[in-house]
This record gives structure tokens, sequence and C-alpha cells, in this order.
């Protein structure tokens, strides 16, 4: 056993049993980021802190909120929302957090793309990032389900049903998912029981994996240089802070951090105040109803894009049928992003400002997500229902060619050297 | 300067997408209709100058024996199951009639009821309105009935009160404990829906328009048109919000004190970062 001397301060006698020095070194004041960094490089921070937002408030609903299709809908509407002291407020904090948690989701997942930041030693970053969209997809999904609203109820008979189209066992899927042949009580406590423990868990470990994943490929830079962090760290040690082209995490990076999160939380709260309808659709507003089917059925605006794919396919080519197609499309847009390490076959890791063919690519797929995020709303019928074709072949077109533009870009930016 | 660019850009798109998933795709959803007519022009005008005292005893030989008038003494003839037995909906009560009522309307209503209401459609073949149209009566008289309403209307009357009587017979409003008098089911071939988180799933002004004509946004529907002139209507929709979102003064009321704490964080924290970055930079 270590011996143990006797402490001055509490401090130290932390320190003997945690090795508190130590930790916050290699935690926090000796953990090295690069100086060339821009806001973007905030939003992994912000989205830690719009987690711990949504994981606060949701504890807060989850002392009123009852999961029962008599009585959930009503524990939310009146009981939260009415009677309990600022329930209104946690719940407009939960709904326009969760929204706005993927709005900077997708900030911070282009902001790689644009970078490069996926390749070249970032691959696990990369895919653990991946792993946190898919939970926290499954999350929202299923936390949008528990007020029992006319969208909770068929968001979740659409989506569910999606399942039934895998080829043998579509059918057998369903009914496991939802627990029942139709979706019932048994669905809302088992996606209850996901949203409130399962899924959070997962995330929380989502989260520690993804951090732990950049410890030793360190973020990337504004440039893409490449940077020797020990030979810097040491410049920065010996005083010599304007030299050095790294800083540690605190308190420089997040002296940084705090000033765009404050910004942020400035914009989340006005919305939570004034502008909530975009995350909290007024149709969930009505309860659930099987009998009565809404004149617009559409997911959450974050799963648009994939769900234009999905519906795209209208028409059946050749033996193929269209939902079948469409399946198989939704699958392709569920997985190809977490593949973007190697569609890319050029070793640069450079803004795609500095990238003369993956520049063009990159805009063009910023424009076509958008577009297909706008038509997966509307009703798909007439021109919208082409335009959800042809942009959902885009899509995939767009990926298909990821590797010949990269290679090509490879060869020509080499020549050019 | 960078920094702002690349938040332009940011910005930019984060609009486009929400322009596109919210003004764009409802203005689809819910293409614009006229705003409410509280005149009913679409009604004949009845001109003629009515009397008080021969408006009160038309009433009372041909109205009571459905509807009850408490404020003139006259007790509902029916209990309310045996009503909604008969008529397939309890006949309101109609000592707020001429307060809450458009007057014009009121007086197209009492010679053609489903004309006036927008609801002929649902009477064909051997369906006829429950209650009966007098249009064998004379401008006069149905004028004189009017203003006999008119005399003894309540000169105000609560947001819940007008509620009660022009919606309660057909609607719920659970979250205060307004249940509706009868059980429609039968008579209008749909159930009302509880309107007590309407204000929140359908917004003011789908509500103003709907209430003022529900054929202009449910082609076809079987909810009457009610005819509330103005300020009843106001306050029908004042009350739906004061049920359906109780808590938005307090919600308006502690904004600014948040996003002003939070302006300030922004302030203070942006000194600290200048603060800390004067040393690397
Ligand atoms: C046979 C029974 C019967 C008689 C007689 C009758 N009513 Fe009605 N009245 C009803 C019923 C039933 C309703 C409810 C109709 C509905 O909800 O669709 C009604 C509704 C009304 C309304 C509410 C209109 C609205 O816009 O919501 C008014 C006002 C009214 N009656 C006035 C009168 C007057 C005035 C008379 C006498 C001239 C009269 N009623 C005679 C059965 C009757
Ligand atoms: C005679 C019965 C009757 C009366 C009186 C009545 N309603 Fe309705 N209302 C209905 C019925 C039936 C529906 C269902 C319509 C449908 O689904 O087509 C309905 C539907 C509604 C809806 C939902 C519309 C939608 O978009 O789905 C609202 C809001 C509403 N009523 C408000 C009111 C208000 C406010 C009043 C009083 C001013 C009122 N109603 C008076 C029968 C009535
Ligand atoms: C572990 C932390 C969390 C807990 C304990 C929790 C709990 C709850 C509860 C009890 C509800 C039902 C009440 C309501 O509808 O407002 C709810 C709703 C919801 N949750 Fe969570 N939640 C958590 C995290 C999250 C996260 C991370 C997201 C999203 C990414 C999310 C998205 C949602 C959504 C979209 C709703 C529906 C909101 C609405 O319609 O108002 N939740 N949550």
């Amino acid at each position: 056993m270590a011996e143990f001397k006797k402490a001055n301060s509490v401090g130290e006698w932390l320190d003997q049993r945690l090795n508190t020095t130590m930790l916050t070194k290699v935690m926090m004041t000796e953990y090295w980021i690069p100086k060339d960094i821009n806001f973007l490089w905030a939003m992994g921070m912000i989205l830690a802190f719009t987690f711990k937002i949504l994981l606060v408030s949701g504890i807060f609903l989850l002392m009123y909120y009852k999961p029962d299709v008599n009585m959930a809908f009503d524990s939310v509407n009146y009981t939260i929302m009415q009677e309990v002291g600022y329930g209104w407020l946690f719940r407009h904090i939960h709904g326009v957090g969760a929204s706005l948690v993927f709005l900077i989701i997708y900030i911070h997942m282009f902001t790689g793309i644009y970078y490069g930041s996926y390749k070249k030693g970032r691959e696990m970053i990369w895919l653990s990032g991946m792993l946190l969209l898919v939970l926290f997809s499954a999350e929202a999904f299923s936390g949008y389900m528990l007020p029992w609203g006319q969208m909770s109820y068929w968001a979740a008979y659409v989506i569910t049903n999606i399942f039934g189209g895998i080829p043998l066992i579509g059918d057998e899927l369903v009914v496991w998912i939802r627990g029942n042949f139709y979706v019932a009580d048994s669905t809302l406590t088992r996606f209850f029981m996901l949203h409130v423990l399962l899924v959070p868990l997962a995330i929380l470990g989502g989260i520690a994996f993804h951090f732990y994943s950049l410890r030793i490929p360190h973020v990337n830079n504004q440039k893409g240089e490449e940077i020797d962090f020990e030979e810097e760290a040491n410049k920065y040690k010996a005083g010599r802070k304007k030299l050095s082209k790294v800083i540690p995490f605190w308190p420089v990076f997040m002296a940084k951090d705090v000033f765009v999160l404050s910004v942020f939380l400035f914009f989340f709260f006005y919305l939570v105040f004034y502008h909530y309808n975009f995350a909290m659709d007024p149709v969930n507003f009505d309860p659930a109803n099987g009998l009565k089917t809404p004149a617009h059925i559409y997911p959450e605006w974050y799963f648009l894009w994939s769900y234009e794919v999905l519906r795209g396919f209208f028409f059946d080519i050749g033996p193929l049928k269209a939902a079948d197609i469409g399946l198989a499309a939704f699958g392709f847009a569920q997985i190809i992003f977490a593949l973007m390490p190697w569609l890319d076959r050029s070793p640069t890791v450079a803004p795609a400002s500095q990238r003369p063919y993956f520049r063009v690519w990159f805009w063009i797929m910023i424009v076509i997500l958008i577009v297909l995020t706008i038509y997966g709303k509307l009703p798909p019928t007439g021109t919208n229902a082409w335009i959800g074709f042809y942009s959902s072949i885009a899509f995939i077109l767009l990926f298909l060619l990821l590797p010949v533009v990269t290679s090509k870009e490879a060869a020509v930016t080499k020549g050019a050297k | 300067m960078k920094e702002l660019k690349i938040l332009g850009v940011i910005t930019f798109f984060t609009l486009v997408t929400y322009w596109g998933v919210e003004p764009l795709a409802h203005s689809i959803f819910h293409p614009h209709v006229d705003p409410a007519d509280y005149e009913f022009k679409d009604l004949p005008a009845v001109e003629a100058k009515g009397d008080v005292a021969q408006g009160q005893e038309l009433v009372s030989m041909n109205c009571i024996a459905c509807h009850s008038i408490e404020k003139a003494g006259f007790p509902a003839p029916l209990d309310n199951a045996t009503a909604n037995m008969s008529y397939g909906v309890v006949p309101p009560d109609l000592s707020s009639a001429g307060a809450i009522y458009n007057a014009n309307f009121l007086a197209n209503f009492i010679k053609d009821p489903a004309t006036a209401t927008k609801t002929a459609h649902k009477f064909t073949g051997n369906k006829v309105h429950p209650m009966p149209g007098y249009s064998w009566m004379s401008d006069e008289e149905i004028a004189s009935m009017v203003a006999y309403f008119k005399s003894i209307a309540p000169a105000s009357m609560t947001n819940e009160e007008v509620f009660v009587d022009a919606c309660g017979r057909c609607h719920d409003m659970k979250y205060s404990k307004n249940f509706a008098t009868s059980d429609v089911s039968n008579y209008m071939g749909s159930t009302p829906p509880d309107l007590s988180m309407m204000i929140r799933s359908r917004g003011e002004h789908y509500l103003t328009t709907f209430i003022n004509d529900p054929q202009k946004h449910l082609h076809g529907t079987a909810m009457p048109r009610v005819g509330l002139n103005e300020s009843a209507q106001k306050q029908v929709v004042t009350y739906l919000e004061e049920v359906g979102d109780s808590k938005k003064a307090e919600r308006e009321g502690i904004a600014p004190y948040v996003l002003g704490f939070l302006a300030f964080m922004a302030f203070i924290s942006f000194l600290w970062k200048k603060e800390i970055w004067s040393e690397v930079k």
C-alpha cells in the first residue's frame, strides 16, 4: 500500500488519493488544441451542453409524465403545461432543445466534412460521431411518441411500418417492435423505456467514446495543417505562447467556447419563449386518434431529408416495387455518411475551399440535402414528387461519384505540385 | 471578419431550410382564406324594424317549447338527456342570444337554420334540421324577436359564459371542466373534438376564420356556422387561450429577464475570451 503523509489542504488530501493534479493536467490544462480554429470548433461543446440541458429538463418532465395511452396526453398538456410550476418552461426547453441539438449536430458534421476531419487517423472520431447521430435519432423518435398526440401516433405508425418492407422477416419485425399488431400502449411503454433509460445511457457512453477518440489524433484546424503537438506544447509551456501553434483546453479553448455557448443560449431561449412551434408541432397538440388520419404526416424537420429519399421512388421500375427501391435508398442514406473516410480517396486534409473538385461536391451536397428536406415536408404530388425523385437520385449519385471525384482531384493536385 | 462570413453562410442555409419547412409548407397545407366576415354579407339583410313587446309574445309562443330562456324565467322544457334524444342536440339557452349573435345572422337563422349555418348539405332527403325554420313569418315579426333578445341580453358576459352559450352544447372543454350538454355524434355524424388545446394545435388565426365560417377550412364539415359577432368571437378565442395556453402571461413576463441575463452573460464571456486570448494571439 502507498504511504500517505498528513495533507496540509483539502486539495493536497484529494491529490494524494485521486491524483487530481495530474488529472487536471491531462484533461484540461495540458490537453492541447490547435490555435488556428474558428467558432465552428465550439459546436462539440455546445452539443455536450445541450445534451445536459435535455437531460435536466427531461428529468423534471419525468417526474410528472405518465406512460399510458389514456393518461400520457393529459399528463403532458395539462399537468406539466398548466399545473406544475414552470412545467411549461421545462417542456419548451426540452422540445426546442431536441430540435436545436440536431441543427448543431448537422453544423458539426458538415464542419467535419468541409475541413476533411474524418480521415488520416480521425476515422474513429467520425464513426463515433455517426454513432451519436444514430443514438440521438433514436432518442428523438422515441421522445416524440411520448406526448401521444396525433403526430406521435402517426409518425410512430408510419416509421415502424417501414420495417415491414424488409424481406422475409418484415411483418414479424413490425409486430416485434410495436409489441402489438398496431401502435398501442405496449408501443408507448417500450419507447418510453428506450427514451428515458437505454438510449440516454448509450448516449452517455457514446459521448465518452467520442471524446476519447479525439485524444490521439487531436482535433483538426482551419488549414488542415499537421502539427507536432509535443513540440508546440513545449513552446507554450516555455512561455512562448504567441508563437506556439497550440493552446490548452482550459482556460484558452474554453474561454472561446463559453462565449460562443452564451450567444447560442440567447438564441435558444429566444426560441423557447417566442418561437417554439417549429420544434413542437401544433398538430401534436391534438390527442392521438387511430381512426383519424391527419391530412399531412411528416417527421420532424431533421428526418425530412432521409424521409424524402424513402418516398422519392414513387413508381415501380421493371420488376422492382417502388416501396422496395425506396427502402433500399433509405438504407443507403442512413449509412452512407459513415463511409465518408473511405469514399474520399484524396489523402489531402484541407478545407474544401482549397480542394478544386471536392469544393463543388460539398456545396452541391448541401443544396441537395436542403432540397430533400424541404420537399420531404411538402405533399408528394405532381411536380413535388418528381423533384423528390430526381433529388433522391442526385443524392445517391453524389455519393457514388465521390471516390471518382476525389481520386481525380488527388491526381490533379499532385500534378500541380 | 472570416468568422462573421462563416456565420453568415450558416445563417443563410439555416434560414432557407427554415423557410421551406415552416412558412412555405404551412402556406401549402393551409391555403389562404379570406379574413373573417363578422357581417355575414352572404345572408340577405332583414331590414324591418322590430317591436320588443311583439317579439316577446312570438318567442313565448314559438320558441320556449324547445329552448330555455332562464333570464326571462322560462326553464328548460325537457331535461338534457330527453332533449338530446328528441332533437339530437340540446337546444341552447337563449338568454344571451341578443348579445352573442350578429343580429342579421340571428334573423336569418330563425328563418332558415340550415342555410344560415351553411349546413344545408347535411339535411337532404328526409333529414331536416332539428329546429324548424320560421320563414313563414314576416320580416317584421322576425325583427321583433331579434329586438326582444337584444332587450333581455346581458350587458356584459364572461369569456366562459360566451363559450358555454355558443359552443357548450357540442364541445367539451376538459381542462376547464366544461362538458358538452349533448352527445351530437348521431346527429352530426362526427364527434366534436375537445377544445382544450385548440389554441396550440390550431392557433389564433385559424380559429378566428374557422369559427366564423367552418366551411372555409373544412369543406363539407358538420360543424355549423355559429354566427357570433366580433366581440363575442374574440371572447371565445380568448377563452380558448386562457384554458389551453394558461401560462402565456408568465412566459412572456419572464422572457425579458432571462434573455437580458443571457445577453449580459454573453457580454461578460466576450470580455473573458478577449482577456485570455490576448496572451496567445
Ligand atoms: C323544435 C325545437 C325548436 C324550436 C321550436 C326552436 N328551436 Fe332553436 N334550436 C333548436 C335546436 C335543436 C338547436 C340546436 C341546433 C344545432 O345545434 O344544430 C337550436 C338552436 C338555436 C339557436 C342557436 C343558433 C346558433 O347560431 O348556434 C338559436 C339562436 C335559436 N335556436 C333560436 C330559436 C328561436 C328564436 C326560436 C323560436 C322562433 C327557436 N329557436 C325555436 C330547436 C328548436
Ligand atoms: C352543433 C354542434 C357544434 C357547435 C355549436 C360548435 N361546434 Fe365546433 N365542431 C362541431 C363538430 C361536429 C366538429 C367536427 C368537425 C369535423 O371534424 O368535420 C367541430 C369541430 C370544431 C373544431 C375543430 C376544427 C378542426 O380544424 O378540426 C373547432 C376548433 C371548433 N369546432 C370550435 C368551435 C367553437 C369555438 C364553437 C363555439 C363558438 C363551436 N365549435 C361550436 C360541432 C359544433
Ligand atoms: C436522458 C435524458 C432525457 C430524459 C429523461 C427525457 C425525458 C422526456 C420525457 C419524460 C418526455 C415526455 C414529455 C414531453 O413530451 O415533453 C420527453 C419528450 C421528448 N424528448 Fe426527451 N428526454 C431526454 C433526452 C432527450 C434527448 C437527448 C432528445 C433529443 C435529441 C429528446 C427528445 C425528445 C422529444 C423530441 C420529445 C417530445 C417533446 C414534445 O413533443 O414536447 N429527449 N423526454
